[in-house]
């Protein structure tokens, strides 16, 4: 094959991935007038966003008005067990509200209040009712009202395009260099400033509630690119995904089944969260079922039940159910929504209107009726609370002109991400990346492209279609997702790990060899063979912070030390590609955090 | 079907000029869905088999196709709704052309919409530049608004399938739309000149394949279209109201309920 043809475009920023990150940064940008490009790796409007169910966080206080930001952040720092950036918990904190309010302004409709304001919902770790929502179709509604206000901002739009590397002008980046799915053809975009907003890494999990276009894509561009990532230890296993039938498991059942009330129980019918209670939600936490329930139905004397601790905990506590032998017949646990027919009446209509997707979702693919029966749930990989280490406040890199916001960015969430945070994070620090995007480029006009660099990219991405009789992409695939789901995932321990870590390598060898039939043209056989190498790239991140943190914490749990470390209680860890090109992995102090935030941690003890 | 069979798939596979339907046997379980299907075929015996998805859960819309004949999402179809001692086809939404496989070019859905006057809201309602909306009020756009745009009701649509009017009619999925802006307790902007000329929704005659198809159970004739058709007439063809508007010219504004 001779050299391949590259289309350029040029744009003074460039938003690489269009959920609600990627849309908010783009829309930022676009008002200040300067020229912006996004790259969607599906079509507009389907990114993983849309999945979102139980709502996004902010702290308006429209339901219980003793919520302000500082609660907001108190209980996003103990949720992320205070290993969090706390300038980045503070922002969000303190700018959520804003955000929400504005999709308010752009057409978005949440649930309403009697009194006509936007409704909030319970969820697990907010300490009031927090989560603005539209029933448990909350990310369609957000996704759906950026895409509609975004088309009109003269933003451009590459739907089914990949990424396949960024580009360099000495130590910053000039543009990135990817193709189509729907022709094959090569595309540059020169671009002084780039947002990385490509969401996280389930994929390289076999259980999962994400979608193949959760390959890690950004985590690897920069990571290739020289930037530090962070925390990537730190995998959410959401603790309610579907188990039967089995070609439906790991897809979610929103939080929002236990903030309307939802209960979970044993094969013996105990409810076994009230069994296990951290001692760092004590206080915050309901006595019985019956105070439980007052919590749900609004008492505002009552304590949260159980069931809405932080995700790790409810997942930690469902797998060991499960390894005790008090299971359901296929693996799980039983989430029993229909009891509230006990406390009230019109329950079933309830229900359908506050879990519609829920009730469809389980009528349709497991043929539950979930106001009548109780759901059978399990850990499904959900969410990376690791990523790219950003500055707080621009979400810059380490790498110039190159930014990362929402999931593929670290920091907000620490250890452990409290479910809610994640919608009000996209746009919060999507504003935020491209506010500071636009400026950078600004006064960074003109990088130039080296393009021998682009043609030895291009080279490499074509080469699994030349070859033949190599190991098919769908395999390495299924073998490394096998392979991260036994050794990395909820449960850890040393020698399992080091085994991934050595499986991780062999799998690399035959990656490189994959071979793929067909021609360059939608070819999903060689989209995943492209994909693979940053699959690899994230679960050997992945792997290496997890055997380097020998405690457990917030979503990081090992069998081999099972307890919390004062000695990992203060640092993040870093890992970024050495001068030799393998992984360096090394441990970062967080700084102290300054007065008048540790005031407020204490304050609310 | 607790027990794991063979089955085959009959699969269009095609480019944007030709194509055929080829045969591929798998096992299938009890559960599955068309998705899982496509998907074990791709790993097994057809690699380069296109075809688009995301959620796999009815949220995103993505994996839109024909299956046996009727436009379904691949992702919510159980086969054990599907006679099973047949081949069961599966082929892409045949009212947009072909990329390739079962991947169909649906960007026209996405032009016609940019072509649609953006939200407009009436000033904030109070002090600190919020609203306020009841729920009852806003009930029936949360309805449109569960849109997942995943075209079937295009698709199933004579005026675009039989007629090929796309380039002056907006479909069913844009009067959803379109219903929602209009329906929108805060839009004041004026819509139904648009809905009646560029959109054209008087080549619709309400047969209601669209709501038949939805998979989020939009009822897409009876709540947006007749009501957009309705508004649409007495806008445009009440005498009374003609008369009237020659005296005075009313903003939408008051109008709304």
């Amino acid at each position: 094959m001779g050299t391949p043809q590259c289309i350029t475009h040029e744009h003074q920023v460039l938003i690489i991935g269009a959920g609600g990150a990627g849309l908010r940064a783009a829309i930022e940008a676009a008002s200040t007038g300067i020229n912006v490009g996004v790259v969607c790796k599906s079509l507009l409007g389907k990114a993983h966003t849309v999945m979102a169910e139980g709502g996004m966080a902010a702290s308006m206080g429209n339901v219980d008005d003793r919520d302000n930001w500082r609660v907001h952040f108190a209980d996003t720092m103990r949720g992320g067990q205070y290993l969090n950036n706390w300038r980045m918990a503070e922002i969000h904190a303190r700018q959520a509200g804003d955000r929400v309010r504005e999709l308010e302004a752009w057409g978005a409709i949440f649930d309403r209040t009697r009194d006509g304001k936007i409704l909030q919902r319970n969820f697990g770790g907010h300490k009031y009712p927090r989560l603005a929502h539209v029933g448990d179709r909350t990310g369609l509604e957000m996704i759906r009202t950026l895409q509609d206000h975004g088309i009109h901002q003269g933003i451009e739009f590459y739907m089914e395009f990949t990424v396949l590397e960024i580009l360099m002008d000495g130590d910053r980046v000039a543009g990135a260099v990817g193709y189509d799915r729907e022709k094959g053809r090569f595309h540059i975009w020169k671009a002084p400033a780039i947002v990385l907003a490509t969401g996280g890494i389930g994929r390289a999990f076999k259980i999962t509630s994400n979608s193949w276009e959760y390959t890690g894509d950004g985590h690897a561009l920069a990571y290739r690119a020289g930037a530090e990532l962070k925390d990537m230890e730190f995998v959410q296993f959401h603790p309610t995904g579907m188990v039967w039938p089995p070609s439906v498991r790991g897809i979610l059942v929103t939080e929002g089944v236990r903030g309307e009330g939802g209960v979970l129980r044993n094969s013996q019918g105990r409810r076994f969260m009230f069994d296990d209670i951290p001692d760092l939600y004590k206080n915050q936490t309901a006595s019985d079922p019956e105070e439980g329930w007052r919590y749900v139905i609004g008492d505002k004397d009552a304590q949260r039940p159980p069931e809405l601790l932080t995700r790790d905990h409810v997942a930690r506590c469902i797998v060991r159910e499960i390894r005790e032998g008090r299971g359901s017949p296929h693996g799980g646990v039983y989430l029993d929504i229909a009891w509230i027919k006990e406390k009230m009446r019109n329950s079933e209509a309830h229900i359908r209107k506050k879990l519609p997707s829920m009730y469809h979702q389980f009528k349709q693919l497991a043929g539950v009726d979930i106001t009548k029966d109780a759901m059978e749930v399990g850990p499904t990989t959900h969410y990376a609370m690791g990523g790219v280490n950003v500055d707080g406040q621009t979400q810059m890199s380490t790498v110039k002109g190159l930014f990362a916001c929402g999931e593929v960015a670290a920091g907000l969430h620490g250890a452990n991400r409290l479910g809610g945070n994640s919608l009000s994070d996209l746009v919060v620090f999507g504003k935020l990346a491209g506010e500071h995007a636009v400026e950078w480029a600004k006064s960074h006009p003109n990088p130039t492209i080296d393009s021998s660099q682009v043609q030895s990219i291009c080279r490499a991405a074509l080469e699994p279609l030349e070859r033949s009789g190599g190991e098919s992409p769908y395999e390495v695939q299924a073998r490394l997702q096998d392979m991260m789901q036994d050794k990395v995932g909820i449960v850890r321990k040393e020698s399992e790990m080091a085994e991934a870590i050595e499986g991780i390598a062999s799998l690399r060898r035959k990656a490189a060899s994959a071979s793929v039939p067909g021609n360059i043209e939608y070819n999903p056989g060689w989209h995943t063979a492209v994909d693979l190498h940053n699959l690899l790239v994230v679960s050997e991140a992945v792997a290496r912070c997890a055997l380097d943190r020998k405690e457990s914490r917030g979503a990081h749990f090992r069998d081999d030390y099972p307890a919390k470390d004062e000695a990992h209680a203060s640092h993040n860890t870093i890992v970024y590609r050495g001068a030799d090109g393998a992984m360096v992995v090394e441990r970062r102090e967080i700084p102290a955090m300054p007065k008048e935030l540790s005031d407020i941690i204490k304050e609310m003890g | 079907m607790g027990e794991q069979r063979q089955a085959t798939f009959s699969v269009w596979r095609g480019d944007h000029q030709t194509g055929k339907f080829v045969d591929y046997k798998t096992t299938v379980s009890e559960g599955m869905v068309v998705l899982d299907a496509i998907h074990q075929i791709q790993a097994e015996s057809a690699s380069d088999l296109a075809c688009r998805w995301n959620c796999k859960a009815g949220k995103c819309g993505s994996c839109s196709a024909e299956i046996n004949g009727k436009p379904r999402l691949m992702c919510m179809t159980r086969l054990d709704i599907l006679d099973m001692t047949q081949p069961v086809t599966v082929e892409p939404m045949r009212s947009f052309p072909s990329i390739r496989d079962l991947v169909t070019d649906v960007s026209w859905n996405f032009r016609v919409k940019k072509r649609i006057k953006p939200f407009k809201p009436r000033k904030p309602d109070a002090e600190d530049g919020t609203w306020r909306m009841y729920q009852a009020d806003v009930e029936r756009v949360q309805e449109f608004r569960k849109c997942i745009e995943c075209f079937l009701c295009q698709d199933v649509c004579h005026v675009l399938r039989e007629h090929h009017k796309h380039d002056e009619f907006a479909g069913p999925r844009h009067f959803v739309y379109q219903a929602a802006l209009e329906m929108h307790p805060l839009d004041v902007e004026e819509r139904l000149g648009q809905v009646k000329g560029e959109n054209a929704i008087g080549y619709c005659n309400i047969t209601k394949c669209c709501t038949k198809v939805c998979p989020e159970h939009i009822a897409i004739t009876d709540n947006a279209i007749i009501p957009l058709k309705e508004r649409v007439n007495d806008e445009f063809y009440d005498p009374i109201t003609k008369l009237f508007r020659i005296f005075r010219a009313r903003p939408k504004a008051e109008r709304k309920d």
